[in-house]
């Protein structure tokens, strides 16, 4: 199968050098501000330090994808005795926390890598190196119309087998006529 | 639109619990920048000379510094003033942490507190809400632990709190206000905070700080970005460790403390201990030390980390910075490292000054060992074998002002007073009745003598930082050292270093000349000035050798900031303006030159013509008669004619008393 090229941009964190400063968050919000450095604002930015200063977490967080609905269970962690609050390592925007919206329209904020700029902002300004910027080039099978096709039929068999053919013929007619 | 500033006050009324927002003119801005200067111009307009500590009238503020919620690096002072119970003059202790900040954030420059609650509470801050809520319940909680109580009982764990503990529940004229992991230490803001019963002041905030021209701000935070790499990868050679790199000084990074347990002078200021560093205390004391230190964290937006959070012998953890992790052991002669990490846990939560502390209890042992105090007054307290047991035990007496401790609470100065019989010798080391640093030396340093005498904050470590503590020995190390020294306001400073010397005609006392030493010490209190204006961390500015912040950029970062576009000059101008209110503010409440008295016993060689030489001299400098009270000239030059006009009225100023009045004392 071809194989095709895909750059993957991530952001390290080695939160055990975090020193709690918040400048990433600084730096963020006035990087996406309007106009670019206008102004900051902490609660803006999507890059948040999760902080609990006596229980030893300094936890940076990226603002991930917007979900509209909240998880029906939760996950508490404990590692190495520090115990993380439920969903501290969640990236979402989602209703169940402030996390991650705009504080005052309440909009979904969501890292961009911070677009044109050679590193993300929140690492050139990270000057305790918690923050490292790193691109990875890796080759990933290129999707051919063969591959979607087995996804299709595979998809569609455990429809069949859950509901029932004739079920999954009726709904297939139904969105039909709707289209 | 206001730029870096919020352009609103928080006014609350704690007597009637009206609570207002009230919005600022911008001419004060222009006028005295804003953090301690703006802080001083509401201290003068509403609080009367005849005010005392404990009166209703005397406000309180906590006030954001220009640069704070800024992308400035390090801008995250809040300045806390009051007039003190312990100098009774206008006292701004600094807390770094993360308060400043949020309070910007939550949209406002200031909060002022006026009168008296009837009854305790706390000061709750989101946004547009305010609210005076009920503390009650909260009353003898520690000043650290009651931190996250109140965040649980918001149920906001990203509000900041300054709160205090018992000591400043009791009114103990050394106690603090505790933030996270710094505090407002010095003469007595807890107490202040104590008697209007403000158990903490929480905030929260979510508004955009605005900046005039954000992409220049953000092209100069570059350059000073790059300088903090630089000086970090670089220390400057030819100095002590502690002194070679930028930042507080890093008590919690190094382990080496030689220079400051044999330099210094313990117990109750007293001794010398040459000699202590040994082997076997170098070894004990580095591992206690990294065995306590879980991690080093920094304030709001710096790259230092200047400060731990420790974690000793099971006690509740808490976070500790700098000097107090030696102030406690080295006062009570306790060679054991982990008894200070101990008892500062303890004084902490009690919320009392790690710097005058140690020295009261020190005192009281004093006192004791030399049969001024008696048994009877140490009634209960472990033998005095037990030196750990015995600081624990009197510093339990002095926050809950019980027996003696009731005495003590008063700090040094008033306890000898109230003791009597001899006790005031023991207060020995206090300047307008504040404890100092416990240093003892031998010649006189003319430089220090000006620092100690005249400057308003009348603390550890005064105005001291840019220029070197001490000369360089060799020629070659002065040049090498000025060969690189952007910081400087002019060039002839670097002639001057390069001229001064450890022995000799140019070493002190007589060199730097009186009047070097005015334009070096006048050099160095503008720049404490400025950075409490800004509310900039001095250990990145005037605190330090060769620092990112300096006075040939600060004026770059102010005009892109808040666009006043104002060049260096008139950045001396708007600091000038406020460090002399300052002055005619605590003139007016009965400062004068016969203040003006670094400790007897500071240095050993003392030079009383040399002495008063100077201090004339840097008074003239400053535009000061002879009795340190601004001319009418100089208010004049600086805008400042009403106060000129006040002082006159009370008498303080005699008409037409300016340079003339120096002549006819030199005459």
């Amino acid at each position: 199968m071809a194989k095709v090229r895909k750059i993957i941009k991530s952001i390290k964190v080695d939160a055990d050098r975090c020193n709690g400063c918040r400048g990433c968050e600084i730096a963020c919000s006035a990087f996406h501000a309007e106009p670019k450095y206008s102004s900051v604002n902490p609660a803006r930015s999507r890059i948040r330090v999760i902080t609990h200063r006596l229980q030893d977490i300094w936890l940076p967080v990226f603002a991930g994808g917007y979900t509209p609905t909240e998880c029906a269970g939760r996950d508490i962690y404990t590692i190495d005795g520090k115990e993380y609050d439920e969903c501290g390592f969640c990236r979402a925007a989602c209703p169940s926390r402030d996390m991650f919206k705009e504080p005052d329209s309440g909009l979904p904020l969501k890292c961009d890598m911070c677009e044109g700029e050679d590193e993300p902002l929140c690492v050139q300004w990270c000057l305790t190196d918690v923050l490292v910027y790193e691109e990875r080039e890796v080759w990933v099978d290129e999707e051919t119309e063969g591959k979607k096709q087995e996804e299709l039929d595979i998809g569609l068999e455990s429809l069949a087998d859950k509901y029932g053919l004739d079920q999954l013929k009726d709904a297939m007619a139904r969105m039909t006529t709707k289209e | 639109m206001r730029y870096a500033e919020m352009g609103y006050h928080l006014e609350i009324d704690l007597a009637t619990g009206n609570v207002e927002k009230v919005e600022t003119d911008p001419k004060l801005t222009e006028l005295y920048l804003g953090g301690l200067g703006t802080s001083v111009k509401q201290h003068w307009d509403r609080v009367p000379p005849e005010v005392k500590p404990f009166d209703d009238e005397n406000i309180l503020i906590f006030s954001t510094g220009l640069f704070n919620g800024t992308p400035a690096f390090s801008a995250n002072r809040t300045v806390v003033s009051f007039i003190s119970p312990q100098s009774e003059l206008l006292a701004y202790p600094m807390m770094g942490g993360f308060w400043s900040a949020e309070l910007k954030h939550a949209g406002y420059d200031k909060i002022i507190f006026s009168n008296k609650s009837p009854d305790w509470v706390y000061l709750w801050v989101k946004d547009d809400k305010v609210e005076i809520r009920d503390a009650r319940h909260l009353k003898g909680k520690g000043a650290l632990e009651v931190q996250d109580l109140i965040r649980d009982e918001l149920n906001e764990p990203n509000a900041q709190v300054a709160a205090i503990g018992l000591a400043g529940e009791n009114r103990c004229f050394t106690a603090s206000i505790e933030q996270g992991r710094s505090s407002a230490s010095r003469l007595g803001g807890g107490a202040i905070m104590g008697d209007k019963k403000i158990k903490a002041v929480a905030v929260r905030g979510t508004r955009d700080v605005h900046l005039a021209d954000g992409a220049r701000f953000f092209e100069l935070m570059q350059e000073v970005k790059e300088y903090i790499k630089f000086r970090n990868a670089n220390p400057i050679p030819d100095v002590m460790t502690i002194l070679s790199g930028i930042g507080s000084p890093q008590e919690m990074v190094h382990t080496d403390e030689k220079w400051h347990t044999e330099s210094f002078s313990w117990g109750n200021a007293r001794n010398r201990r040459k000699g202590f560093w040994t082997e076997d205390i170098e070894k004990s004391w580095k591992s206690t030390q990294l065995s306590a230190i879980k991690r080093l964290i920094s304030c709001y937006n710096c790259p230092q980390s200047c400060g731990a959070l420790i974690d000793v012998e099971n006690l509740p953890r808490y976070m500790m910075k700098c000097f107090s992790k030696l102030t406690y052991s080295m006062a009570a002669y306790v060679d054991n490292l982990a008894f200070g990490f101990k008892i500062v846990q303890r004084a902490q939560e009690y919320g009392v000054d790690g710097f005058s502390t140690p020295q009261i209890l020190a005192f009281a042992v004093e006192l004791k060992e030399n049969g001024i105090l008696t048994d009877k007054d140490f009634e209960g307290c472990p033998p005095d074998e037990d030196k750990e047991g015995r600081f624990f035990w009197l510093l339990d007496r002095l926050a809950h002002r019980e027996g003696i401790g009731d005495i003590l609470a008063d700090g040094t100065y008033w306890a000898a007073k109230r003791i009597g019989n001899g006790a005031e010798e023991y207060a020995h080391n206090n300047i307008k009745k504040h404890e100092q640093l416990p240093i003892k030396l031998s010649m006189l340093d003319p430089l220090y003598y000006l620092m100690y005498a005249t400057n308003e904050k009348i603390s550890i470590t005064q105005i001291e930082g840019n220029w070197p503590q001490a000369p360089f020995p060799k020629r070659e190390q002065r040049e090498r050292f000025v060969k690189d020294w952007p910081q400087l306001p002019d060039e002839k400073f670097k002639q001057y270093f390069i001229d001064w010397e450890l022995r000799g005609d140019n070493s002190i006392p007589h060199f730097p000349t009186p009047p070097m030493c005015s334009e070096i010490v006048d050099w160095m209190e503008m720049l404490h000035n400025i950075d409490d204006a800004l509310g900039l961390c001095a250990g990145m500015a005037s605190f330090c050798l060769k620092p990112p912040y300096h006075i040939n950029n600060y004026h770059k970062l102010i005009s892109a900031a808040t666009g006043m576009d104002i060049d260096r000059d008139e950045l001396k101008r708007k600091v000038n303006r406020s460090r002399n209110l300052h002055r005619a503010l605590n003139n007016r409440r009965g400062m004068s030159r016969k203040d003006e008295k670094p400790p007897k016993d500071h240095w050993r060689h003392r030079f009383p013509e040399l002495e008063e030489e100077l201090l004339t001299t840097y008074y003239t400098y400053k535009g000061w008669n002879y009795d340190g009270i601004p001319t009418r000239e100089r208010l004049h030059e600086l805008d400042l004619d009403y106060v000129a006009d006040d002082l006159e009225q009370r008498g303080i100023l005699k008409d037409g008393q300016g340079q003339k009045d120096h002549q006819e004392h030199q005459g």
